[in-house]
């Protein structure tokens, strides 16, 4: 059984991104980039299907620009096969993620597609259901937990207020939530053993899929700032304060 | 223009989020339909019928609906989409889960998370965790949006009269089957609804001491939340998390309690009224945010707190 997971190039969690002074997006340029977190366990998850006997191959993919092979290897120290670029110079939106997947899936023909919930860059947690949606496949969203039997895989989701489980049958799709696992170092020998992994760059052309964006972005501006309050020095000037002047207590 | 809300209930009644989507949807479409898929679900769609600014509600009910798989739901909103200019659904687990499906198959973009409505095709959202705000203006026929609900007024649960048509449902999509669920049972609000938040972080140190954190959320009547950090550590369950990744919330009162205040936390609590900090760290990134800080041991801190509110 192959396994797709599709893998984006984001600026890093740990930077604070500022936006732009003529306010057309944020200022990303000399700006640390790494793999998506929530895509690093999905990578995480095929890689431990694999050496757990239920998968046979596990197929990265990204698309972006010529720096997404960078993520793929990533991808490919940590346990991936092998990878594929969609390459392509165009911003691209989640629904236009989600043709070029399908297009990938209907020539790859996997069995199970794990993505991650959502990006940290655009926060659109969007791909992973329009993609099953294109394809007609089953879907669980923010998984905790996968387990692969009798042609079909039993998720557990995160959802408000505790958990849920869903059998689906296969193919399928399945969303990463944080709790499904903890990705591996990546050690030098796997980073060795990735740049011999076959990558191949494909366009969006040759998919036949109209990447062009649907949304207009008018501008990017900070948000709101709060203003720093006070330090009081006990439990008690803080309970007045909260009772007489935020009056929310 | 009219604009559908896909109702997030649980067959009996409408989640608070539901009326947050029908003001954003006012705002956004004019006239407010809302479609109730569900199993049993007579007296949701008659709760969606009372809400004020709601002139109709769509109700659809079949067994396979009463546990809100995705598959189905989209199903039940495509057969009817065609006649609307807007698609709204909640931002939470439920409504993210259902409407990219939507989307795709109408082959156009979604707006995710929605804090504002600019003007009918005009949107603004938070992006790389609130650390930016982008206004976009969407060109597609009908404009499917997601909604945080703490960006929009509830909508008042009463006064409304709106007619209830009942609608076929459609095929059960069979693909999918809903296996189980556990319920976190608690007696507290839930977290997004809830007028006081106690949250606790890595400072914690350990899932045992959330204990002190109870005496306080009990003497606020308020809701307990966590860092990504502590549920991270596994001290609480992930359905605490507040944050960019986990919950949203603007309670009137959050207090963070052995919290740092990474930028992945503050996107889900800084649009709280009024915000307190207890960390030992004066340097704590948190106390930029918080109106309210003390600087000391929580575990001497929380105690006394709990003392002061007698």
């Amino acid at each position: 059984m192959k396994v797709l997971v599709p893998v984006k190039r984001v600026v890093d969690y740990n930077v604070k991104v500022r936006v732009k002074s003529d306010g057309t997006g944020v200022d990303i340029a000399n700006v640390k980039m790494s793999m998506n977190p929530f895509d690093e366990i999905a990578v995480e998850e095929a890689t431990r299907l694999k050496e757990a006997g239920k998968v046979t191959e596990v197929v990265a993919v990204s698309a972006g620009v010529t720096q997404c092979q960078e993520t793929l290897r990533t991808a490919m120290a940590i346990g991936a096969d092998r990878g594929i670029l969609v390459e392509t110079a165009t911003e691209l939106e989640p629904l236009a993620v989600a043709k070029l997947l399908k297009a990938l899936a209907d020539k790859e023909q996997p069995q199970l597609i794990i993505l991650g919930k959502q990006a940290i860059d655009d926060d659109s947690n969007q791909t992973g259901q329009m993609l099953a949606a294109l394809l007609g496949w089953p879907q669980a969203t923010f998984a905790s937990k996968v387990v692969l039997e009798d042609g079909k895989a039993t998720v557990t989701r995160e959802v408000d207020g505790g958990l849920e489980t869903l059998a689906l049958t296969l193919p399928a799709i399945v969303t990463t939530d944080l709790r499904l696992n903890e990705p591996r170092y990546v050690t030098l020998p796997n980073i060795m053993k990735a740049k011999k992994k076959p990558l191949d760059v494909t366009k969006p052309e040759d998919l036949g899929v109209d990447v062009t964006p649907r949304l207009k972005t008018v501008k990017v501006a900070e948000p709101a700032k709060r203003s720093a309050g006070i330090i009081v020095p006990d439990a008690t000037t803080l309970v007045a304060k909260l009772r007489t002047e935020a009056k929310v207590i | 223009m009219v604009a559908l809300v896909i109702a997030e209930h649980d067959n009996a009644s409408l989640k608070a989020s539901t009326l947050h989507t029908v003001t954003a949807a006012a705002q956004a479409g004019g006239e407010v339909h809302v479609l109730v898929a569900g199993s049993n679900a007579g007296a949701a769609a008659a709760a969606a019928a009372a809400v004020a600014g709601v002139s109709k509600v769509i109700h659809a009910d079949a067994a396979y609906f009463a546990d809100g798989l995705a598959e189905n739901i989209a199903e039940q909103a495509l057969a009817i989409a065609a006649s609307y200019s807007h698609i709204l659904a909640p931002a939470t687990a439920y409504g993210k889960n259902i409407l990219p499906r939507v989307a795709a198959k109408l082959d156009v973009a979604q707006i995710s998370e929605i804090t504002k409505v600019d003007a009918p095709d005009t949107f603004e959202r938070p992006i790389y965790a609130g650390n930016a705000i982008a206004t976009v203006q969407s060109g597609d026929k009908i404009k499917v949006i997601t909604v945080r609900s703490t960006g929009f007024d509830a909508a008042a649960a009463t006064g409304g009269s709106a007619a209830v048509e009942t609608v076929a449902a459609v095929a059960d999509i069979g693909k999918s089957a809903f296996v189980g669920r556990e319920v976190a049972k608690s007696d507290r609000p839930e977290l997004t609804a809830a007028k006081i938040i106690v949250s606790g972080g890595r400072g914690m140190g350990s899932g045992e001491a959330f204990k002190i954190l109870e005496p306080l959320a009990d003497k606020l009547g308020a809701a307990m939340g966590a860092s990504r950090a502590a549920v991270d550590a596994g001290y609480v369950p992930n359905d605490w998390q507040v944050g960019q990744t986990g919950k949203i919330v603007a309670p009137n009162l959050y207090i963070a309690v052995g919290i740092s205040g990474a930028i992945q936390h503050l996107a889900g609590m800084k649009d709280s009224k009024t915000i307190v900090a207890i960390n030992k760290d004066p340097e704590a990134p948190i106390f930029s945010v918080a109106d309210y800080g003390i600087v000391g041991d929580l575990f001497e801190v929380v105690p006394q707190l709990v003392a002061e509110l007698g």
